[in-house]
Order: structure tokens, then sequence, then C-alpha cells
């Protein structure tokens, strides 16, 4: 089913994660964890699933870095631009603008507010597949769920959610913050058509995908189970690297690992 | 040189012992709103509600309701920002002290771009009948607020700047000299001789205003700083007599012009005493991403050398 070997997509996610580690590292801020944790979905969407008709929308905007350094691979925006990110004049704003930079389709960083407007545009545009990344974290939030109501409401079969379900959010894991109780469950009972996978298996991803392309009344909600920080064995569900930056040690010892 | 935070995060540990009903609920960002300690001093007393910040301001507002003083914890972009009809209807249409802690205001989150940075929180705090709004502007003076916030009863927003600044007011020890607090009473920070201008301000950019004057007092123009830390109730006795005093005023904030503190003192002047005003704020546009937040005052006009251009600008319109 795929038009990239498997080795390919899996080149492409490890190139990202080294873009996204020197990104952060050079700009000493950013959102490492979430960042890490979503790069095989990021990657599985741009270089395999979506046509230049479909639409994405990042809800969860602090993890821009892996989505800069995906639209760098695909050639969308400069390599060289990377090298900008959160700085003074850059279009690679700390959490993404779409007045500042060509592709990104909303403004998000402020969480549980990305769904709803996915929901709104795949509610006009009906002919278009409108994917809408969230994380777990953002599941607090009320206006996420006024949102999960409405696209079940309206019967928006032409919207797929990825939640990237790496359990932690900024001070600690889902369950110590604020417990989300069976999310599967919940949307389902909210009317989703419901899948859950593993979120760095391409497989996986692609397989969940062509199953939400052929849903014919609900939206899908795919439940993509992820590990925070994935690939950085000293971030890897540490919930203080939600929002920090690699020292010069922490720095080369990502470097070595992503060398193996 | 400490944070306007850190004032704020260890005045509320003071309280913690003093009042049992004072209790603290945030928004997931216990650590970088400086509630951490207390959360630890008090965890009866602490509610970590999550990524909710609807649900942190209007569950507060029941735990007022049943007689407690909560102060609420988020960066100012989400609460108020977020959370601006809840804050109407049950802090301030209920009338309960329902404590509003706007966090990284200004562009203290630069590096997060503009969804993070909050420009507008005192205009929307300051338009809700019954709302008191403080902006400290150093470390010393967010302990001196934070305490009198507590024990005022009243709904109340209290802006916190995230990044370290220096120290422009003196602790508040009793028995002992210290630069007064009082709610709604702004205090001088400087006034030179026969001045020709007042340069009125809230928050840490107070430092650029006293830099300024001190560059135009050798440029020969005296001036008058005031530190009006309280945007509401507003001390419109104070800002009349800078107004008669000096005939010209230059305001100073961290914050869009339209609706903030330039705005609060033309509503006073334009009714007692009306004098030419310059402003110095973020000009009806957003912020953007930098490593620095000086970087940004620098870009959107509101350093030292800015200020000095203003009062040269605003004499020049009076002695015109």
């Amino acid at each position: 089913m795929t038009n990239l070997s498997l080795n390919k997509l899996q080149d492409e996610a490890k190139k990202i994660r080294r873009a996204v580690v020197e990104m952060i590292y050079k700009a000493q801020t950013g959102h490492p964890g979430g960042s890490l944790s979503a790069v095989e979905i990021l990657v599985a969407l741009y270089f395999e699933t979506m046509k230049e008709s479909d639409r994405f929308f990042l809800s969860n905007g602090h993890v821009c870095p892996a989505l800069y350094a995906v639209m760098a691979e695909k050639g969308l925006i400069s390599k060289e631009s990377l090298s900008t990110y959160s700085s003074l004049g850059s279009p690679l704003q700390g959490h993404p603008e779409r007045t500042k930079l060509k592709g990104i389709e909303n403004t998000s960083g402020p969480l549980g507010i990305g769904l709803a407007q996915a929901a709104g545009y795949a509610a006009i545009k009906k002919d278009t597949t409108v994917y809408c990344m969230t994380s777990d974290g953002e599941h607090n939030e009320g206006n996420h769920w006024e949102a999960v109501n409405f696209a079940a409401k309206y019967k928006l079969n032409n919207l797929i959610q990825f939640v990237d379900k790496n359990n932690i959010q900024i001070e600690g894991t889902t369950d110590e913050i604020m417990p989300l109780g069976n999310l599967k469950e919940k949307y389902i009972s909210s009317n989703w058509n419901v899948i859950e996978i593993d979120g760095h298996d391409f497989n996986e991803i692609l397989t969940a995908v062509g199953k939400a392309k052929s849903e014919k009344g609900k939206s899908t909600v795919i439940i993509a189970n992820t590990m925070f920080g994935k690939g950085m064995s000293f971030m890897e569900g540490n919930p203080d690297w939600h929002a920090k930056a690699p020292n010069d040690e922490e720095y080369q010892k990502a470097m070595e690992e992503l060398n193996k | 040189m400490k944070s306007i935070r850190d004032g704020f995060g260890e005045a509320l540990v003071e309280i913690g012992h003093k009042n049992p009903d004072v209790v603290v609920l945030t928004a997931d960002l216990a650590e970088s709103t400086r509630v951490k300690e207390f959360a630890e001093a008090f965890p009866d007393r602490f509610f970590q509600v999550g990524v909710a910040e609807q649900a942190l301001v209007t569950v507060a507002a029941g735990m007022a309701l049943a007689g407690k003083i909560p102060f609420t914890t988020s960066y100012a972009v989400f609460s108020p920002g977020r959370t601006w009809e809840q804050i109407k209807i049950t802090a301030a249409l209920n009338d309960v002290p329902v404590k509003i802690i706007g966090a990284h205001a200004g562009f203290g989150a630069s590096m997060y771009g503009a969804t993070h940075q909050s420009l507008e929180d005192i205009a929307l705090m300051r338009v809700i009948p019954n709302m008191v709004v403080v902006s400290p502007c150093d470390y010393e003076e967010a302990k001196k607020a934070t305490i009198s916030i507590a024990g005022n009863g009243k709904p109340s927003y209290l802006r916190l700047a995230r990044q370290e600044s220096p120290e422009l007011t003196t602790p508040l020890r009793q028995g002992f000299e210290g630069q007064e607090f009082e709610i709604g009473k702004a205090n001088t920070l400087y006034e030179g001789r026969d001045p020709q201008v007042a340069i009125i301000g809230c928050g840490p950019i107070l430092s650029e205003a006293l830099s300024a004057a001190k560059d135009l007092k050798e440029m020969g123009i005296e001036t008058i700083v005031i530190n009006n830390h309280t945007i509401k109730p507003i001390d419109d006795i104070a800002i009349t007599n800078a107004a008669r005093i000096c005939e010209a005023i230059v305001t100073v904030e961290e914050h869009q012009i339209m609706g903030g503190l330039g705005s609060a003192v033309s509503e006073v002047v334009c009714q007692t005493h009306p004098v030419p005003i310059e402003f110095i704020g973020v000009h009806d546009c957003f912020g953007e991403s930098s490593l620095d937040p000086m970087e940004l005052w620098e870009k959107f006009g509101l350093k030292s050398k800015n200020i000095v251009e203003a009062v040269k600008k605003v004499l020049a319109r009076k002695n015109a």
C-alpha cells in the first residue's frame, strides 16, 4: 500500500528527529518531548497519505519543530530556515502562524482549539479530507469536546483526528495532572469512529488512515499510542522534557543515539 | 535581580501560613507560575485542574462562594485570555474574591511567539465592573500586591512578568522605612525639580522610564515618573495632580495602547485636566517570536530612547 518503502519512511523519521533536536538545541527553546512522539504520524501524512487538496490542522502547536522539519524535508520550506526557529524575524515562530509561514493551515499553540477549526473547515469543504493532530493533554480543554460533539452531529466523515497519546503533559503524566479516563470509550459514546494504533508503526498508521477514509457517516479518531521523547533514551517518558532544550552534553548524546 | 513571578510565589506561601482560607488552583502551570512551593506547603489547599482554564476560573468561583479566597494561575494569554466571560459572570458579577493571576504577561514568553504573549489583558480586565487590576513593577511590589489583593475581598487581576527585572521599589517591613503599597494609590518613583512632563507607567518597563528620566535630566528636561501599579481603581487624584503640575504626560506600558494604562490615564485627564499625552506601548499589532524579550522591547519601541523621544514630542505639543 505504500508508495515509499517502509525503509524510506523510517529513514525520513530519523532525519526529522535529528532536525528537531538540532532546532531546539540551536534555539535553546522548544518542546522536544511532544515533537519527537509525533514524528511518524507527520511523516506518514506528509510523505505518504496527503494529497495536495487535503488539509492538515495542527492543534498542539508547540510540537511545530517536527512539522517544520517535515516541511523542510518535503521541500515546502528551505532546510536552512530551520536554524532560525523562534528567532526575531523568522517565519518559523515558536508556535506556528499561518500569516508568517505558507503551508501552515491554522495558527496554533493555545490548546483545545485546533479540532474545532478543522471541523469547521471540514463542514464547509465536504470533498476535502481534513486531518487534525491533537495531543492527549489538550483533551483537558472543554473547547475540544465541544468540537467532538459538533463533528459527530454533522457526521463529518471527511475529518480524521490523530491523537498523539504520549501520556504526558506539561507538569507530569496525564494520569497525575488530569486523568483522561477511557479515551476510546469516550469517543465511541460521542459517536465517532475509533481506531487505536501504535503511533510509531507506519503500517498501522497507514492502515488506520485507509479505514478512516472509507468511513461513511462518522468522523474518525485515530488514537495513536506513542512514546514521549521517542528515540532519545534520556527523554523517553520523562515529563521534564516537555519544554526544555538539550545542553551540549545532552545534544551529543542525542546525536550519538540517532547515528546508531 | 529577581522576577515579579517569584515575588508572587513567595508572598503566596506567606499568606498561606496566615490565612487558612487561601486556596490555589493552577492549569498545569504550577512551576512556571511559581505556586509549586504553596502546593508543597499546603497540599490540601492546592488544586491541579489540568489544561482547563475555563474550569480553573469557574471552579474557583464555586470555592469563593463557599467562603474561600482562591488564587488561580495560568499564563495571561489563557487566563484571563480564554476565561473572560467566566471571570465576568462567576467572579465579578457574583462579586466573590477570585484572584486571577496572569503570568508571562507582556513579551515575557518571547520565544513562544504571539500566541503566548499577552498584550491585551489589562484592557480585558479593567472593563469588567467590580474587578481590581494590579500590575506590579518588581519583585518587592509583587509581594506587596499579592498580600494586598488576598485581603481586599474583591475579584482581582494580578499581572505578572516572567523575566528577572531591576528592583525599583523597597521591601515592605513593618516599623522600618519602606515604600508603602496601597491598592489604588500611585507611587512617585522620581520627581525632578519643576518637572515639565509626567511619565506614568506600570510594570517592569518602569525601569526604562527611570532610565529615560535620567537621560532627559542631562538634557535639561525634568520629569516625574509615576508608578501607577493599580490600573483599576485608578488613582485619579495623583494623575490629575501630575497633569496640573506638568501639563504634559507620557504613558508607558508593555501592553496594547488601546484599552490599557494609557487609555485609563486619558480617561481621567480628559475629564479633570486635559493635557497632551503621548503613548509608549504596542500600537495595534501582534508580538512575535524572539529569543530575548529585550529584542522585542527594542522592536516595538518600548525602550528608554523611545520614551525620551515621546517626552520631547509631547513637550513640543505642550509648548506649541
